[in-house]
């Protein structure tokens, strides 16, 4: 590697590399920008059984690792939250070094998704503070999150998944990765008693948009900004 | 124009459950009618004294209505105001009427009254005898296409509308603890047990309001109108939280793990078109931890001397137009039956004002409560009789009349004739067990319910009331709520505090087991006696299959058609077998059983589709410049779900012109690609490196920090099946690109591998597609452009080909590969996806002084191929590998572990001299392209079939080498370095090409490596 | 529809979250090289078909991404059990 490289930006530390990956000063478009949701929102109906926000530009971050207790400890530091161990469970928390929420995807995969410009951060202190094998791979980029609430959400959600988002089996906090009509990835997660949260690939967004439209429609949707 | 009809001529003027305050107007074969709400299609035509409502499938004989549910067989209506809307194969007994609704018969072409297809019903049954598709219309073969479009055409199968359907479907994913299918008394009791219960609960029945039979009964339930039960029980369950009551839902399908499908009408029971972002017909799958089955019972008809003539209907059908729809069919009754409860047609007729002319009953004797209550009105009962024929053609004129001997299967003495226009039968009961036979329960035959039972449960399944052959109000009750409380059970939760009402006991004779009724006649000579009315097949139809040797009664159904269609035997199965049976001298048990697969009723395509169509038929995945590539003109190619652009035509262009600038611009100066959709994976581990060495063919032991290399995939069988560049971003930290249409399987490949073969490698795989955005620019002035953009140094001494930097382009962090895939100079640049629309804007704002050129997935394609690239998945198709490209120098075979595909492309077959092998091919005459896939010959005049040698994989026109470019496959190739190969095509030319390299342009590398 | 418990999830999920990968427990030989024609051909290709109970590998592809085994019936579809990877079935044919 040249040295060239090597600047406060880069990192290659203990054989893996992490750069800071967003400018200081140039706002970026998310999966939906196309879609002008602020201009709906602002212009669009303002009575109907679904809500849609997008969560749009947040720092996304996959981690895998199969923590023993020492890493296990080293993560919870970093974090500031001990991860979440049992399946389909998330955790989430506020403040420190800002809101930070994990949710589990697999016995050795969690989403963490933190505010834009900490992604970078929490990098390079896993570089430093995490040891032994784990992978953490900055993918704000290559989702969106879409907030759904409304007294519809439910039947929207039956339309579009095959899970069973009934409160019983579904409660605040449980977190599923499954397909989303004819796309193949998302991940939901309940985050009140009308409302979720949704993960969506960034190449399926306009699908997933145009979807839910079509989805909501006999109930009203309203975009909220 | 329709034209105005007369008024409702059989319409009581008081009872039943329609809302006479709201008169609704329609149209039927082009004349208006008037209905009320509440009414469906079928009572309201039976209201204005519509006797015929189609033609029959064969002999084109006059149908009436028969039945008032979904065992209809003849009233099967094409629905529908405009060709947009049109619904085919609708039963007229299942549609509610609605204002403004219009229907036309299905069957009857041309019209129902005059139809030309009659001559060949009128000419009798010795012309068309069963299997006659497969006697008469088989022969010539030849013109079997012409008979078929004749024979569809006039069958009546409905027709698809020939405009796109306005309305919306849609489909919805259910999950409950116990889905109770059918909403009569055994389903409601069930229902509300298990809610009461705590159970989540879905009630669906395909009627417009729960109740089933009660809402067509006089009789009490917990010392009050049973219909007042009914209101209370569903005005209870509303208020359930965790139930859902579906009407106009039809459960159609029962699948495997308890996966249910319900047809559920929307607003097509209310309107032609649903108001805008209403939902026409929904889709419910189901998982139900338990499902009860409630489904009821269907009435038989018994068979007789042209009991099709219209006016010929099931007796409980005439019940309920009479009860629930205030309608009497008709003036003069005929009740035939086998059993007691059948008397309920006659007084509810004779109470209803109207003459009930005999009721002959097939029994010796009979004295139960009904049948008293019918002698008390003084009704002449005939015991021991049965109906042989009727007269008449467009309606019932007269009913033959006589007594049968004690086993019903001889008359015995004289036949007398009697006046009236309506004939209501009954043979008894058949449980509706169609949902349990779809799970491959085999029914099992019952001599006591003269019916098929449901055979055992072979899923969560429980069964209640008539659908067990339990047919009194109370026992269906009670099997309801014992249904309701043994699903809880199983579900582990408490048993609901709930008690079964008091009902009225009614003291019944036991039915006959008689289903056709002798004719004075031989069958084969009397009247025809239809058995599936649907199909029209007869008694004489089903004697004779059996003499033809079709003794299997799966054979019979097949020769005869017998519940085929939309009725699927709804009404004739039982009939039909027991027919059989006579004539082979066995029981019914013995001849067989009776199949029902999915669908009960027919689904629409819509409901099918849901919102799988039109823009949403497929997802359509985009890149972050997608807006860009729209702005500015771009065809789009799909590769995959991804939309890429495929060129950018310019005002005028044809295609071929704007490729052709596509390719100089770049080979000259610069031009630019959208490269996002390429796979990208994030490797990290300390053994990430050992893993790609097993993975890849080639070695990456020593691939430094910074560099970048090329690699094949192949399969355990030595065969290519992905490709692409993969760059060490740190000592242990790698990123991986592959084809964009290989991304999902490479890393689900890779995940095998690491799971089940080698869990013991640190290392881990994400997928990073679609969190950087990629954009290639290639050409002589790439690297000018890129050094106005960056602030990196990708100057040739330090930042070599097939080397890769961190830097900024246009301000945003970027990682730069140097890579090429064109043969020029060429700079990767992949940037967060949420910045790319930003730094491409910036290439183009600094690329106008080099005439940047944007091109797309086919200039991609011309520029590799004039440098030999392959394309995993157009040069290669799984039969190929790395040698038989001629890519040795891709492939090490010195590496410590046995990677993936060495094994496999040395076996025996793969080491042959003459295996098809990737050649460049240079036809003799410049200017001709050959086309994809042609097949290669040696010799152009070898005789047919002409041995094969190998067909063209990639063809194109350069337009930087004004000639032809392509490459394909030959048998030994590799060793036949300027030969000819000849491409007969399909146009009568044969092409003449010379095997060459497969590189065109720049052979020795230079341009990439300026 | 199957309706598969998923070892790694801990609950059932539908089919359409999964795929099938063929059959479990074929391990790729431990030395390839020395492998002959014949018995790499048995490993690529040859596999059980039976009527009845079946051991196979899945995929909870749309869910976490882990592969599992399932002893299946293949005639009434019934799911006898799941069990990661490195275990071994309970049920077995007779
Ligand atoms: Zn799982």
């Amino acid at each position: 590697m040249s040295d060239a490289m090597l600047n406060e930006q880069v990192e290659a530390t203990k054989g893996k590399m992490v750069m800071n990956q967003i400018p200081a000063d140039i706002v970026g478009e998310s999966p939906l920008h196309h879609a002008d949701l602020e201009t709906l929102a602002s212009r669009g109906q303002d009575q109907g059984g679904v809500h849609l926000k997008e969560k749009s530009l947040q720092g996304l971050l996959i981690l895998r690792a199969k923590p023993d207790e020492a890493q296990m400890a080293e993560i919870e530091s970093v974090l500031g939250v001990a991860l979440p161990t049992t399946p389909l469970t998330s955790v989430e928390m506020a403040g420190g070094k800002g809101d930070v929420s994990v949710r589990w995807v697999s016995p050795d995969e969690w989403f963490i998704v933190v505010p834009a410009t900490v992604a970078f951060q929490l990098e390079s202190d896993f570089q430093t503070s995490v040891s032994g094998h784990y992978s953490l791979v900055n993918v704000s980029s290559g989702y969106t999150i879409l907030q759904l609430s409304g007294d519809n959400v439910v039947d929207v959600l039956k339309k579009s998944t095959p899970i069973d988002v009934h409160p019983s089996v579904f409660p605040v906090g449980k977190v599923v990765s499954s397909v989303f009509a004819k796309s193949g990835a998302m991940m939901l997660r309940r985050i009140g008693d009308n409302a979720f949260e949704l993960i969506i690939r960034r190449s399926f967004a306009d699908y997933i948009w145009l979807w839910l439209q079509d989805a909501s429609m006999e109930y009203g949707l309203v975009i909220e900004a | 124009m329709a034209q105005q009809t007369n008024n409702e001529t059989r319409r009581l003027s008081a009872g039943g459950r329609i809302d006479r305050s709201k008169p609704i107007t329609f149209t039927f074969n082009d004349k208006q009618y008037k209905g009320y709400e509440g009414d469906t299609l079928a009572s309201a035509l039976l209201a204005n004294g519509v006797d015929i409502i189609g033609r029959s499938f064969k002999y084109s004989r006059p149908r009436g209505i028969v039945a008032a549910g979904a065992e209809e067989p003849n009233a099967i209506m094409q629905l529908g105001a405009t060709e947009a809307t049109q619904i085919p194969n609708v039963r007229a007994t299942q549609q509610a009427l609605y204002d403004g609704l219009v229907c036309k018969v299905t069957n009857g072409w041309p019209n129902v009254d005059n139809d030309l297809m009659g001559w060949v019903g009128k000419l009798g049954g010795k012309m068309m005898p069963p299997g006659f598709y497969y006697k008469t219309f088989m022969y010539p073969k030849s013109m079997w296409e012409t008979y078929e479009s004749y024979i569809r055409k006039a069958a009546g199968l409905g027709r698809s509308p020939k405009e796109n359907d306005p309305d919306r479907y849609d489909n919805m994913n259910q999950h409950c603890d116990v889905l109770v299918v059918g909403g009569g008394p055994a389903g409601l009791m069930a229902a509300l047990t298990a809610a009461r219960g705590g159970a989540r609960v879905i009630l669906a029945d395909e009627q417009n309001e729960f109740g089933g039979s009660l809402l067509s009964s006089k009789e009490s339930i917990g010392n009050k109108p049973a219909t007042e039960w009914v209101d209370d029980v569903v005005t209870e369950l509303a208020r359930f939280d965790n139930v859902q009551l579906l009407t106009h839902a039809t459960v159609n399908g029962y699948h495997d793990h308890n996966f249910l499908t319900i047809h559920q009408h929307l607003t097509d029971q209310s309107f032609d078109k649903a108001p805008n972002g209403k939902i026409c017909q929904r889709l419910h799958r189901v998982r139900a931890k338990w499902v009860v089955l409630a489904t009821g019972a269907h009435e038989r008809p018994l068979v007789y001397g042209n009991n099709d003539v219209p006016g010929c209907m099931v007796a409980n059908a005439v019940s309920t137009y009479i009860q629930r729809y205030g309608v009497v069919p008709g003036k003069d009754l005929v009740l035939m039956t086998t059993n007691d409860n059948a008397y309920r047609a006659a007084l509810d007729w004779h109470d209803a004002g109207h003459n009930v002319v005999a009721i002959v009953d097939t029994r010796k004797n009979s004295k139960g409560t009904l049948v008293e209550a019918a002698r008390e009105r003084g009704m002449t009962v005939m015991l021991g009789s049965g109906v042989v024929d009727v007269q008449g053609s467009k309606r019932v004129t007269s009913v033959s009349i006589a007594k049968l001997n004690e086993a019903g299967d001889q008359v015995e003495g004289s036949v007398i004739e009697v006046k009236a226009d309506t004939v209501a039968s009954s043979g008894g009961w058949s449980p509706v067990i169609h949902l349990s036979c779809h799970t491959g329960s085999r029914p099992v035959w019952s001599d006591e319910v003269v019916g098929f039972l449901p055979g055992p449960s072979q899923q969560q399944q429980l069964t209640a009331g008539a659908m067990n052959g339990a047919y009194s109000t109370a026992a269906a009750l009670e099997q309801g709520m014992n249904a309701g409380q043994s699903a809880l059970e199983k579900l582990a939760m408490k048993m609901a505090d709930v008690s079964v009402p008091e009902t009225e006991t009614l003291d019944e004779a036991e039915p006959m087991a008689l289903f056709h009724i002798p004719h004075p006649k031989p069958t084969h000579k009397a009247p025809k006696q239809f058995v599936d009315l649907q199909n029209d097949v007869t008694a004489a139809g089903i004697e004779l299959a059996c003499r033809e040797g079709f003794e299997s009664i799966e054979h019979v159904k097949r020769y005869t058609a017998m519940g085929f269609g939309t009725d699927q035997g709804k009404l004739g199965n039982i009939n039909g077998m027991a027919i059989a049976a006579k004539y082979l001298k066995q029981s019914i048990p013995e001849t067989g059983t009776t199949i029902f697969r999915p669908n009960y009723t027919p689904v629409t395509f819509g409901a099918i589709a849901g919102r799988d169509c039109g823009e949403l038929f497929e997802p359509k995945r985009y890149t972050a410049m997608h807006q860009w590539h729209m702005e500015h003109g771009a065809k789009f190619e799909d590769v995959g779900q991804w939309k890429r652009p495929w060129y950018y035509p310019k005002a005028g262009e044809t295609m071929q012109e704007a490729l052709n600038r596509e390719c100089l611009a770049t080979r000259e100066s610069v031009g630019i690609l959208d490269a996002s959709t390429l796979g990208k994976i994030d490797i990290q581990g300390k053994d990430a490196r050992e893993f790609l060495g097993r993975v890849y063919t080639n070695a990456w032991a020593k691939l430094a920090v910074g560099k970048c290399r090329y690699g094949l995939m192949c399969g355990e069988d030595g065969m290519v099946f992905d490709d692409g560049v993969t760059s060490c971003l740190a000592e242990n930290h790698f990123l991986m690109t592959t084809t964009t249409g290989g991304a999902a399987h490479v890393l689900s490949w890779l995940e095998l591998y690491h799971q089940t073969e080698w869990p013991e490698l640190e290392v881990y795989f994400t997928s990073v597609t679609d969190h950087w955005a990629t954009m290639t620019i290639s050409g002589p002035n790439s690297r000018r452009l890129l050094e106005t953009l960056t602030d990196g140094d990708v100057s040739k001494e330090s930042m070599s080909f097939m080397d890769w930097r961190a830097m900024t382009v246009a301000g945003v962090p970027a990682r730069v590969f140097r890579i090429s895939f064109t043969g020029e100079l060429s700079f990767e640049i992949n940037v967060q996806a949420n910045y790319g629309m930003h730094v491409w804007k910036a290439l183009f704002e600094q690329g106008k002084q080099f005439n940047l050129t944007p091109y797309g997935t086919e200039t991609m394609h011309i520029l590799r191929a004039e440098k030999g690239f392959i394309i995993a998945g157009q040069d290669t198709d799984g039969s190929v590998h790395p040698f038989d490209l001629g890519m040795p120098w891709a492939v090490s075979m010195q590496k410590p572990f046995s990677f993936i595909g060495k094994r496999g492309m040395q076996r025996e077959d793969c080491v042959r001299k003459d295996r098809k092998q990737l050649v460049g091919l240079k036809t003799t005459d410049p200017s001709v392209v050959l086309p994809e896939g042609a097949q290669g010959v040696f010799d152009p005049k070898a005789s047919i079939p002409m041995p094969m040698v190998g067909h063209v994989s990639s063809s194109y026109w350069s337009a930087n080498l004004g000639r032809s470019v392509a490459m394909g496959f030959v048998k030994g190739g590799h060793d036949k370095m300027g030969q000819k190969v000849y491409y007969p095509l399909v146009d009568g030319r044969v092409v003449e090409a010379e095997i060459c390299s497969p590189v065109f342009l720049d052979p020795k590398g230079e341009r990439q490596n300026v | 529809m199957l309706h598969i418990y998923c070892p790694h999830c801990g609950e059932s999920r539908d089919e359409e979250e999964f795929h099938p990968a063929g059959q479990a427990h074929i391990e790729r030989p431990k030395d390839p090289d020395a492998c002959t024609d014949k018995e790499w051909g048995e490993f690529l290709y040859f596999r059980r078909n039976p009527r009845g109970v079946h051991h196979e590998l899945w995929v909870h592809a749309a869910g976490c991404r882990k592969f599992f085994n399932m002893t299946r019936n293949t005639q009434t579809y019934e799911i006898k059990e799941v069990y990661k990877l490195g275990e071994q079935p309970s049920v077995v044919a007779e």
